[in-house]
């Protein structure tokens, strides 16, 4: 219903706003005291319920999502809150407002004093935070949409050699890093722009989006959660969470007896084997290593850095106004003839071109400040990966890795151990 | 045996403590962002003085109908007989006619209704209308009373426009929802 009330048909006439002081060009006619005017077209905002909605429904599936993998360690449960998840936040909100997009409005509302960010938008990006802080990523595993579709079109698992994967499992950290510079510079929200995925939930957008997204899912029937494992940036953010778990899924409930049923299970390669037996190896040569690593840290922060710095006026072409001041400027030199819709609106805004030109300059210096902090971010996210990959924990079973498990729940059907998937039969043969 | 206890207990209780500086900066982050930027729902708008009328709201829109609809201050309308927002220029000589070969409007959405001798009231089909902005730019010739505003019983108010990322004119700011017209804005908002 497109409803307009009295008041706001009082407001309009008595308006004072910009629009309405200058002096008519054209004055209306006088058309005596019995004209009506008809009522000004300002519908309501027809989505304010659905946010407090959306967070109601976040916090239930947070808490069905952390019972099902912890206490009631159901796989199928897991599964089906998982496609509920998608079909509500995925296809029905069309996967609008979601906790990866959310970062970029949190960095803007932190870096940008002018900028307006709702209560739902920060309730989006530290609820699942928190729940992971406590009970490990159970959000990843069933309530994220994006993980959802990847998780259901996951037919023929094949696992990616070791070096790839950890190659490909740096790209987060540079996602986030871009993401928060790039939001935080007011220049744009990268992680919406590119969802791979939010062609699909919403059945429309450029092709160039539909297709990524076909590709995805492509190669989501292959390869276990391409975005979430490397691409995701708050997955990056919920991974470090769930290293500080209260506590998480396990593989077994009782006692691993390193049946090895299990080894190939995860589709993640989350599942840490036990290396007792491969330790202890030549220790002077570990401490080698890690004191190599340890050495080689400063020097990768540093490049990071440098790199970062280097490609700043390239990043900062992302801000349209940067892009604007450098087309009003090939114009003005002559070297292109022609404009652009951008600088036919900005010539006949009136604004001075100085102006302009000092905008773009403050966001170029901004873009440098912050490609310093993001190289350095990346750097020391890369280092740090490094010196973890050089020392050796002792692990006596099999567990499920803190940062990568997604609490997918696929390992819990393989565990003789967990007396659920004792079926009848098992009696008589045993 | 019992040192590797012990390193477990110290890294048991490291990680609590971690756990528990995280909880706290999460807390924090939320408080700050929450007190200090605002906790007022916003929500896109157009702001009219910037808008060119370029078209790009009818199709970048990610609903496949566009959000954006003409909208009309009728307080600034002029009545024109000959409305520049109606008709295409040049065809000054069809004052009288609403002939549609003279008509701007490309999806018939601008109504003209006669009121007194030379003037007439429009008004908009919102069923109709595109967002297309064509008779925007015309009425720029005019008093600028039709202008694009977006709808917000069809706007699902993404985190990202799509429409103003291709707005060339950057006129797609965020309004609190409390006021989400710009035409019941007192004072002009900062972009």
């Amino acid at each position: 219903m497109r409803l307009i009330t009295a008041g706001i048909l009082v407001l309009l006439a008595t308006s004072t706003c910009a629009l309405g002081t200058e002096a008519s060009k054209y004055p209306p006619p006088d058309l005596g005291p019995d004209y009506v005017q008809p009522p000004g077209h300002m519908p309501e905002i027809t989505h304010e319920i659905m946010p407090i909605v959306d967070i109601a429904i976040l916090a239930v599936a947070l808490v069905l999502a952390s019972y099902l993998a912890l206490k009631q360690r159901s796989r199928k449960g897991i599964w089906i809150l998982g496609v509920v998840s998608l079909i509500y936040f995925g296809f029905y909100r069309q996967g609008c407002v979601c906790p990866i997009g959310a970062i970029q409005s949190i960095a803007e509302a932190i870096f940008n004093p002018a900028a307006v960010i709702s209560l739902v938008v920060i309730l989006f990006f530290v609820l699942p935070l928190i729940f992971t802080l406590m009970f490990g990523r159970t959000f990843c595993g069933s309530v994220c949409p994006l993980g959802a579709i990847q998780e259901v079109v996951l037919v023929h698992p094949v696992r990616l050699p070791g070096i790839l994967r950890h190659a490909l499992g740096l790209l987060p950290c540079v996602y986030l890093a871009l993401a928060v510079l790039f939001a935080a510079t007011g220049s744009a929200y990268v992680i919406c722009r590119y969802d791979p995925f939010i062609a699909l939930f919403r059945m429309n957008g450029p092709a160039g989006m539909l297709i990524l997204g076909a590709c995805f899912i492509v190669i989501s029937m292959f390869v276990g959660r391409p975005y979430c494992r490397f691409l995701c940036p708050y997955g990056l953010l919920l991974s470090w969470a769930s290293k500080l778990s209260w506590t998480r899924v396990t593989i077994t409930p009782n006692e691993c007896v390193k049946c090895r049923l299990c080894e190939n299970a995860c589709p993640y390669d989350a599942i840490s084997k036990p290396n007792t037996k491969t330790l202890p190896e030549n220790r002077k040569r570990g401490v080698i290593g890690l004191l190599g690593m340890m050495l080689l840290a400063p020097l990768v922060i540093g490049a990071s850095a440098w790199i970062m710095v280097k490609t700043a006026p390239t990043l900062a072409k992302m801000h349209p106004t940067v892009r604007l001041s450098q087309r009003v400027e090939r114009e003005d030199s002559k070297e292109v003839s022609d404009t652009t819709d951008a600088s036919q609106a900005f010539r006949e805004s009136g604004r001075p071109v100085e102006d302009l030109h000092a905008t773009a300059a403050e966001i170029r210096e901004n873009m440098t400040k912050g490609s310093l902090i993001a190289g350095l971010f990346i750097g020391l996210v890369i280092a740090l990966r490094l010196i973890a990959l050089s020392t050796r924990r002792t692990r006596q079973d099999y567990q499920a890795d803190r940062a990568l498990c997604v609490a997918c729940g696929r390992c819990f059907e393989f565990c003789p151990v967990d007396p659920r998937n004792k079926k009848p039969t098992d009696g008589g043969l045993a | 045996m019992s040192n590797a206890q012990d390193k477990l207990t110290r890294r048991n209780f490291l990680r609590t403590a971690a756990r528990g500086t995280c909880a706290a900066g999460l807390g924090a982050l939320a408080i700050a962002s929450a007190g200090n930027v605002a906790t007022r729902r916003s929500v896109w708008q157009i702001d009219p003085s910037k808008c060119t009328a370029c078209g790009n709201c009818a199709t970048h829109c990610v609903l496949t109908e566009s959000a954006v609809k003409c909208a009309h201050q009728y307080a600034k309308c002029g009545r024109c007989n000959f409305c520049f927002g109606y008709y295409k220029s040049g065809s000054s000589g069809a004052k009288s006619h609403s002939g549609v070969e003279f008509q701007l409007c490309p999806t018939d959405a601008l109504l003209r209704k006669w009121l007194i001798e030379d003037s007439y009231e429009y008004t908009i089909d919102l069923e109709k209308c595109t967002g297309c902005g064509i008779c925007v730019k015309g009425c720029k010739e005019g008093n600028g009373s039709l202008f694009l505003q977006v709808d917000h019983d069809r706007c699902t108010n993404c985190n990202e426009c799509t429409i103003a990322t291709a707005c060339p004119a950057q006129a797609f700011v965020r309004l609190p929802a409390e006021k989400p017209y710009w035409f019941d804005q007192g004072t002009e908002h900062k972009s």
